[in-house]
């Protein structure tokens, strides 16, 4: 070989190599199909089925839409309109949308929920993007209980002696904070506030009222319905049943025995029971239970069901995000002297948390979805409304309309949820960028 | 092998007498396990100890007593004048002063370098922010990386983060270090840097207690090595005696397969 001489093991580089730009990506719509569909024989098939399958499927539906009525009293007018042709009788949801949204709420103070929806994002914008200034969360913490004051109505002064009870607590907390330790000034601020609320709040709320009288008509719990009903149990189900999941994940792992028996126990037992059984205790078993001349709001009992059961499921996926932290977390915490609340308030929680996204945000979708289960307890979610609509003389028979509007409006909020959490989590996301 | 005789910091032998750790009669059990026997140990103020030994021998499960991650199960341990019992208050009081860096850095992932150093100040100390952001500037700097201050650790090499985590512990001005294999973790290239910083933390008078298995460590910057074996101090000594003259046969055995080849 004549160039066998030129090949030496020797090499010393002496000019180094600059970086340079990657290389340039081919663009285009065909490049793209013929990457994406027609790769390989297998993908080639696949494309020809998805194609016949949108064609058989979907493509015959688009004439129900598009020759949809959207005016009409009833389904036989519907149909005379249509003339035999194929055609949605939308002109259900013209006349009824409001129902599906609100209720049995009376049609005069719609202002109310609606002021509600609004509150409702300025209070949850705050939370859920937190390079908003942080002011909004005045907004936030006054929420609660402007809800329960706009949608229930009533004097304002009861919401505002039950506000009054979370105020007297934390100065009560604060004040034996300073002089004792332990768990004991947590407990002060409890008594306190329970104190107020048994026995203080009633009188004097009832004394406020009758000096200076404010209030919005009452709205009983009954007339809530449709949409509003699934946001207000969910909402309350969602923001109450993250921080019980959390103390249940803790206490399940903690190291004193009767705390772990209890929260195992607690979690146990939900989890092996149904949610609508949860509902029917809630609904018909609790009045006996309870005092005969206590009352206890059907809506309320609703979302504390919810929120139990919610908050075993959320314990189960926080504990596996806890289980998935490495032990050197903990030790390097403890290691710089912070306290175990410390601890899992700065390190141990935001990491488990965020571990714990996706199946945080299962969870929530399926307690969404699950609010509509108060169908059969009597309270008209938006499903217990179709059936009530369906059942009226006019629109007998009208079936797909309904359901669809309504699997889109909670299509609508569950995608939004699930969006959000991807978002979130690539934003969390710290290893690179 | 060659014997390097370098210069030592004389800071140590000027130190006062204090004590900084006194362990005496110290045993603990894993369940039935007996890892710790009878350890006695005294480390004055300003002195800077290593610790050497095979592995499963006792050295990280010591050290771990001195800031109670682990709890032993008889004898004493009092670390700057308070001895460690099961009170919360005590435990908490000696961890706030005793700083301690990982084999495995455990840096907080989702915080950034600043906020890694300035955490536990704000926190435990109470200090403000701005007063707790200079001393972690002032930190990153002795330690070479300020420039990396606002990234997070997942974006750093494993040397520069094992100093980010010698520039945290440091941020709680703690009055004693411990080591536990701080550069068994790291590619040869990067654990000049943090044996570098190290040294000089040691010059400055710094109370060290390392585990690792830098024998050129021990020899620059060591007062004492304390060699364990099976749970126990086998031999200590001071390291130009302790590395040319080794007194028991398993410390023989043990130099000579980890200076050997
Ligand atoms: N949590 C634990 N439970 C039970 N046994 C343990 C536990 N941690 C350590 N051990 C055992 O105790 C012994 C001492 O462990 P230790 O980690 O202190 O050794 P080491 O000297 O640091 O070893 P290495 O050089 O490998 O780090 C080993 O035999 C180990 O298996
Ligand atoms: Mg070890």
């Amino acid at each position: 070989m004549s160039n066998l001489d030129a090949e030496t093991v020797q090499f010393v580089r002496e000019t180094m190599i600059p970086p340079s730009a990657p290389p340039g990506r081919e663009t285009g719509a065909v490049k793209w199909m013929r990457e994406n569909l027609f790769s390989s024989w297998f993908n080639v098939i696949m494309t020809l089925l998805a194609i016949w399958f949108i064609w058989h499927f979907f493509v015959p539906m688009i004439p129900w839409f598009v020759n949809g009525v959207w005016n009409a009293d009833s389904l036989r007018e519907c149909r005379e309109i249509l003339d035999g042709r194929t055609g949605g009788c939308f002109a259900v949801l013209s006349e009824r949308w409001k129902q599906l949204l609100f209720g049995f709420y009376p049609q005069t103070e719609y202002w109310r929920p609606i002021l509600m929806f609004i509150w409702l994002a300025v209070a949850a914008a705050p939370i859920m993007f937190d390079n908003l200034p942080r002011k909004l969360l005045i907004a936030t913490a006054i929420y609660p209980f402007a809800m329960v004051w706009l949608i229930w109505g009533g004097s304002i002064w009861g919401v505002l002696s039950v506000a009054a009870g979370f105020g007297l607590g934390y100065v009560a907390f604060k004040f034996a904070d300073r002089k004792l330790e332990g768990l004991i000034p947590l407990l002060v601020g409890l008594a306190v506030a329970v104190v107020w609320w048994l026995f203080l709040r009633g009188p004097v709320a009832g004394g406020l009222q009758s000096i200076l009288p404010f209030g919005l008509p009452s709205v009983g719990s009954r007339e809530l319905g449709g949409f509003l009903i699934c946001l207000i149990i969910g909402v309350s189900g969602i923001a109450l049943s993250l921080p019980i999941g959390i103390i249940l994940a803790l206490g399940r792992i903690s190291n004193l025995p009767l705390v772990k028996m209890i929260c195992v126990g607690f979690i146990e037992f939900i989890r092996g029971v149904p949610l609508i059984t949860l509902l029917f205790v809630a609904s018909l078993l609790l009045n006996y239970f309870l005092p005969p001349k206590v009352t206890f709001d059907l809506v309320l009992r609703v979302i504390v069901m919810v929120t139990l059961f919610s908050s075993a499921y959320l314990a189960e996926v926080i504990r596996g995000g806890l289980a998935a932290l490495p032990k050197g977390q903990y030790e390097a915490a403890d290691a710089l002297g912070l306290s175990y609340w410390q601890a899992q308030r700065l390190i141990i929680m935001p990491q488990a948390l965020k571990i714990s996204i996706p199946g945080i945000v299962n969870s929530f979708i399926g307690l969404f979805m699950d609010t509509s289960l108060v169908m059969f307890i009597g309270i008209f979610d938006m499903l217990g409304l179709a059936k009530a609509i369906r059942a009226n003389t006019a629109w007998i028979g009208i079936y797909w309309e309904l359901y669809i509007f309504i699997g889109l409006v909670f299509w609508v909020c569950c995608f939004g949820m699930s969006q959000y959490s991807q978002w979130l989590e690539r934003k969390l996301r710290t290893d690179h960028h | 092998m060659t014997v390097v005789t370098e210069a030592k910091p004389t800071s140590a032998k000027s130190a006062s007498d204090e004590i900084a750790v006194e362990i005496i009669n110290m045993n603990k059990w894993y369940g039935t396990f007996h890892v710790l026997r009878d350890i006695d140990l005294t480390v004055r103020r300003g002195e800077r100890i290593v610790i050497a030994g095979p592995s499963g021998s006792g050295k990280s499960t010591m050290i771990r007593c001195i800031n109670r991650l682990e709890e032993h199960q008889s004898g004493k341990i009092i670390v700057d004048g308070t001895e460690l019992t099961s009170d919360l208050k005590n435990i908490d009081k000696i961890r706030s002063e005793v700083g301690m860096c990982f084999q495995h850095f455990n840096l907080f992932p989702h915080l950034t370098i600043l906020e890694n150093c300035t955490l536990a100040p704000m926190h435990v100390r109470g200090i403000p922010k701005k007063e707790a952001e200079a001393t972690a500037m002032h930190f990153l700097e002795k330690v070479k990386i300020p420039d990396q201050a606002l990234k997070y650790p997942g974006m750093l090499s494993g040397g520069q983060q094992q100093r980010v985590a010698i520039a945290r512990s440091l941020c709680m001005r703690p009055r004693i270090m411990l080591f536990d294999e701080p550069t068994s973790a790291l590619d040869p290239e990067m654990i000049k840097e943090v044996l570098d910083t190290m040294v000089e933390l040691a010059e400055e008078g710094m109370t060290m207690l390392c585990v690792t298995h830098e024998m050129g460590f021990a020899r620059q910057v060591a007062d004492r090595v304390i060699f364990m074996d099976q749970g126990q101090i086998v031999e200590q000594n001071e390291p130009e005696e302790f590395f040319n003259n080794p007194r028991s046969e398993r410390t023989k055995l043990f130099l000579s397969q980890i200076l050997g080849h």
